[in-house]
């Protein structure tokens, strides 16, 4: 049932088209002599320099095919479709091309032409880095290209792991059950000490899911009141008897199963930041990265 | 002495408002009786401000009442104007409780006990029926409601809901939210209501919002004035009687069909299904004579064709020859047929040259022919090609035409039809792909008729359904056993043949069983299960076209395995005997049939390398209802980055309103089934669409066309939930190329405007008038969502990569 992931895109065909074009480049690279030390102004240079712009370009534009969805053609005058109701449309049968473009393929370019890039533009400075615009431009697109390999790590590996942890569940499906334990526990609760109550009652109004940004991405919430309450439920159980311990361990399954919730959830949301919270980094820096390179070119006109 | 008319028009709907309007013009003395209240009281309970449509656009109107497309509010006021400007007598609140007699000597008998004498009485009563009452002292009081317009009408009063169905909880849920609410229920269960409104209605009970009483019935209610409140209801609960003070009850009890009450007056149906209509002549007169049947009752569910009955019946009645209205229209339909001749003569002409049709009323041709295309093919040309998604019904007036498919061996079959002949049957009654290709030997003339109109007329008229059966039985057992067959031979397996019908998830026979012959599979779908080390191992999936079973006909062993439907199925069972016989006589059809065996015991073979996830994968998308799906969208969560943004892509090319729900649906082994129209085989949406505007193209897909009128029937009929009703933005705009450059957001905007558009039902469409496909999948970023069939499904869940990726 298991399909490739972008990875192995029909089978590595990204892989292979960039893995050729950089041996071709790191084998010019080699064999060239340009006279001085190889630097972005040699003739390989500004070469390597115009096809890692234009790789930019490509990658860049993956942002763009994303969004840009197919155009609908003019809709017919109504008259007419209702008159051609029928399935005498075989005669004028609208035969369907195949995929033009997937995105998927996109996806793999983009990242297999994004690792391409960082080998393409070191060629291209000739190993000469200093404290000016240009090493700016490098650095920002190796952490472009660094926070992308992320995203391309949790895109492949977390989905799988997300539908271990919630198995036929939902988000809000799990919420709704977490809330059942809660008002059961609370109806539970009310036959036992204070002590225990005001447990429940605080694992009920302050355990939270989501939450902050760092909570989101650890997936934690410091002192956690539901699995406070679990914990020291676990210790009281020796002050009951009888029908009354009967009671006390219904409560303690409750509590234990909302606690096996809350993790479930939390860790659901830990991996849902995952997956998004790198794109804010790509996407900001890639937009810095597209100024500082832009810059870098003209300036080099410039000095021309 | 009881009073006498010349006319009684019972219901005044839109059919019989247009009669009696028509009836007051001409000065004939009537009366317009009415059960309920108000006049039109059908369309006086759509929700407030709907929009009416006047479907079907190209029919032409011809009443004494004006109506035109418009809102609820507008459409009933126009009405209420010329029923007072034609001086219509119209009886509010007199429910008919029996007809007797015929033409000239009618009884018309009032629930309030007076008789009416008439001579003439037209039947409009539609098809909402009767609302029931409750039935004890009081039911009339002007506090005992039943309907809720507006649950928004009432705050701080205590309201006693009567009736445990849907109607009843859904109303007794929206007044608790602003008042005291007890429901009445006569079952220990809320047996009746959906699984929804019952999980709500328990919480709402839990919560102490809904004081529900069980085992209970309303024994009477009175009216009084106690501390603010007005009514008083008794009720009889298993703890004894309790008084309940109340502001209001509303009973919710259904209503009673009209066709009970239609049979009681001697009218007869053909046939028992719920859908039948009464036969009629030409002039809408039913098999009682004198007494007329016209509007949603005689099988015409839109307004404006009520509209038109009500005029034409008065007219027909007085003996007056009138046009039909669509006369026009049918003349244009049957100009390519027979271009010199009424259309009458063409009528009786085709009556004469195609058997199918000969049993029809002349009222029921024109109407097969309204609703079909009638044109004419050159020599050559194709009128379907195997595997084409379209579901349409052929009837041959003129010309030779040659329908060719193949065999399990992929030898071709061919057939020579002419005229009186007809096609396209398999697809009619499968549901599935073209079985073949139809072309015309000769230029000719073709009837097209569409699937729902084709339906109606199998459900009205037996000899139409005995035919088609028939004749559809036999091409079955040719496609399946190959073209080996003569006339005799096949007339000898059609007489031995059985058709039988089965719910899903029935065992069609069990492993072990002994064998009673081969099945072919007409309709549905089925799996071939096994038992293995106590467990079950679904072998495969076989669909309609098909045929199982053969292989203990040629073996003499008792069944292999258990054959077990997907999906309601019907089956044609051919007899071992006759099989057996036919096999020792016909070399031809031995040879496919041993074919096939040797095919399948190498294929069971090749199964040895089985898991278990995959039978669990097979049997859970059997279960979420895929064996009936031609094209299901499947999201493969081992790839899913939850993105959602198939749901962004979608709603962006259908004017922002997405059709699809991702995270909804149900996930077995890493396969998650969203919330997306799987395009059934059967849709069970098209089931009750008034102006037919569901249809399935060439491609496979179901869509709805722009006639929709927003009835909302088939959001009820989807048992998958795909269907929404939405506002569906008309200058929704695409983000251009510039825009997407500079970040502008899709749908930006759309909630400043106000969207004043009518709800119409949406669904997914597979982005039909897109060449490239579904923008679901195609714009998938890591390929996670695709769409397969089931067949391709089967093959899916056998890890056969390089079949599933085509």
């Amino acid at each position: 049932m298991q399909r490739e992931s972008i990875i192995e895109y029909e089978r590595y065909r990204h892989f292979r088209l960039s893995a050729g074009a950089m041996s071709l480049a790191v084998v010019a690279y080699v064999f060239d002599k340009p006279g001085t030390e190889p630097y972005g102004g040699t003739v390989l240079g500004y070469v390597l320099g115009t096809l890692a712009a234009l790789i930019v370009l490509f990658l860049l534009f993956y942002g763009m095919r994303k969004r840009l969805t197919p155009r609908l053609p003019k809709p017919e005058n109504t008259e007419v479709q209702t008159r051609r109701r029928f399935a005498r449309f075989a005669l004028r049968r609208k035969a369907r091309r195949p995929l033009t473009f997937s995105l998927k393929g996109w996806l793999s370019a983009h990242v297999y032409w994004g690792v391409a890039l960082v080998l393409f533009a070191t060629l291209h400075t000739g190993f000469q880095f200093g404290w000016n615009l240009h090493s700016l431009s490098y650095v920002l697109m190796v952490l472009v290209v660094l926070s992308g390999l992320y995203g391309t790590y949790v895109y492949v590996h977390l989905p799988r792991v997300m539908t271990d942890n919630m198995g036929e569940d939902t988000l809000p499906g799990l919420l709704a059950k977490i809330d059942g334990y809660d008002k059961l526990a609370a109806t539970s609760a009310l036959q036992f000490p204070d002590e225990i109550c005001q447990l429940i009652e605080r694992s009920r109004n302050e355990t939270r899911i989501g939450g902050r940004l760092l909570e989101q991405l650890s997936g934690r919430q410091k002192n956690c009141p539901t699995q406070l309450a679990v914990r020291k439920l676990h210790d009281m159980g020796k002050e009951f008897h009888g029908a009354r311990l009967q009671s006390f361990h219904d409560l303690y399954a409750i509590m234990n199963h909302k606690e096996a919730a809350v993790v479930r959830a939390r860790r659901h949301v830990k991996y849902k930041a995952r997956l998004a919270i790198w794109l804010y980094l790509h996407a900001p820096l890639s937009i810095a990265f597209l100024l500082a390179l832009l810059t870098h070119v003209l300036s080099v006109f410039f000095y021309w | 002495m009881s009073e006498y008319f010349k006319v009684v028009i019972i219901g005044a709907g839109p059919a019989g408002i247009s009669a009696a309007a028509r009836a007051a013009e001409l000065g004939v003395s009537h009366v317009l009786l009415e059960a309920s209240a108000q006049p039109a009281h059908t369309i006086c309970k759509y929700q407030k401000g709907k929009h009416v449509m006047a479907e079907p656009a190209i029919l032409p109107l011809r009443s004494s009442v004006r109506f035109a497309a418009g809102r609820r509010e507008e459409v009933l006021h126009i009405w209420k104007e010329d029923l007072q400007a034609h001086g219509v007598n119209l009886r509010l609140g007199a429910a008919v409780v029996g007809v007797q007699g015929q033409r000239g000597e009618f009884k018309v008998a009032l629930a309030s006990g007076e008789t009416l004498s008439a001579e003439f009485v037209v039947l409009a009563l539609g098809l909402q029926g009767n609302i029931r009452k409750l039935g004890v002292r009081g039911e009339d009081l002007p506090r005992v409601q039943y309907q809720l317009d507006d649950p928004e009408d009432f705050e701080d009063e205590t309201i006693v809901v009567v009736g445990g169905g849907d109607a009843g909880v859904e109303n007794a849920l929206a007044l608790a939210e602003h008042n005291r609410v007890f429901i009445i229920n006569r079952e220990e269960e809320f047996t009746r209501c959906n699984e929804g409104n019952l999980h709500l209605l328990q919480q709402a009970i839990k919560e102490g919002k809904i004081e529900p009483r069980l085992n209970t019935r309303v024994d009477h209610v009175e009216e009084l004035d106690v501390g603010g409140f007005a009514l008083q209801l008794e009720a009889k609960t298993p703890e004894g009687t309790e008084h309940i003070l109340c502001h209001r009850v509303i009973a919710r009890l259904g209503a009673s069909p009209p066709r009970q009450l239609v049979e009681s007056f001697g009218v007869k149906f053909p046939h028992a299904d719920v859908n039948s209509v009464p036969a009629l002549s030409a002039q809408y007169e039913s098999n009682v004579p004198g007494l007329y049947i016209i509007g949603a009752l005689a099988g015409y569910p839109l307004i404006k064709q009520a509209l038109n009955h009500g005029y034409e019946v008065i007219e027909y009645l007085l003996g007056h020859t009138v046009e039909p209205a669509d006369e026009a229209l049918l003349q244009e339909k049957l100009h390519v047929f027979l271009p010199n001749h009424t259309v009458n003569r063409a009528l009786r002409v085709i009556q004469r040259d195609v058997p199918l049709l000969s049993g029809l009323t002349t009222l029921q041709l024109r109407e097969f022919l309204l609703e079909s295309d009638v044109f004419a093919p050159a020599q050559d040309e194709i009128i379907f090609e195997r595997n084409d998604y379209s579901n349409t019904f052929f009837t041959i007036l003129d010309g030779e035409f040659l329908a060719y498919t193949e065999d399990k061996n992929h030898e071709t079959i061919s057939y020579r039809l002419s005229r009186g002949n007809f096609f396209g049957e398999m697809g009619l009654l499968s549901g599935r792909r073209r079985v073949g290709t139809v072309k015309a030997a000769t230029a000719g003339v073709l009837i097209e008729t569409p699937r729902r109109s084709m339906l109606k007329l199998i459900r009205t008229v037996e000899a139409v359904r005995h035919m088609l059966d028939d004749i559809s039985l036999r091409r079955a057992v040719q496609a399946c056993l190959g073209g080996g067959l003569n006339d005799e031979e096949l007339d000898y397996l059609v007489r031995n043949a059985t058709v039988k019908k089965f719910d899903a998830g029935q065992n069609i026979f069990l492993q072990g069983d002994k064998a009673d012959g081969l099945y072919l599979i007409r309709r549905g779908s089925v799996m071939i299960v096994r038992m293995n080390d106590g467990r079950e191992e679904v072998l495969s999936y076989v669909a309609a076209g098909n045929y199982v079973g053969e292989k203990a006909l040629i073996s003499d062993m008792p069944r292999s395995a258990t054959v077990r439907t997907a999906v309601p199925t019907e089956t044609i069972l051919l007899e071992t005997r006759a099989v057996t016989e036919m096999l020792a006589r016909n070399e031809a059809m031995r040879d496919v049939v041993l074919t096939r065996y040797r095919e399948n015991v190498r294929a069971e073979q090749q199964l040895e390398n089985r898991n278990q996830e995959r039978d669990g994968l097979f049997n859970f998308l059997m279960q979420q209802g895929v064996g009936e799906a031609t094209d299901v969208l499947l999201i493969d969560y081992s790839l899913c980055i939850r993105c959602d943004h198939c749901e962004t892509a979608c709603a962006d090319t259908h004017g922002g309103a997405s059709r699809l729900n991702r995270e909804a649906g149900p996930t077995y082994a890493n396969i998650h089934i969203p919330t997306s129209c799987r395009h059934c085989e059967h849709p069970h949406c098209m089931k009750d669409c008034p102006p037919d505007a569901i249809h399935r193209s060439i491609n496979g897909e179901v869509y709805i066309n722009d006639s929709c009128i927003g009835c909302g029937n088939c959001e009820k009929n989807c048992p998958y939930d795909v269907i929404q009703m939405a506002v569906v933005d008309p200058q929704y705009q695409q983000r251009s190329f510039l825009e997407v450059l500079f970040g502008r957001v899709a749908g930006w905007g759309k909630r400043d405007r106000e969207l004043s558009a009518s709800k119409k039902a949406v669904k997914c469409d597979m982005c039909r008038d897109i060449a490239s496909g579904p923008v679901c999948v195609r714009l998938c970023p890591t390929g996670a969502a695709r769409r397969v069939s089931p067949e391709k499904l089967a093959l899916t869940a056998r890890n056969d990569r390089q079949e599933m990726e085509t």
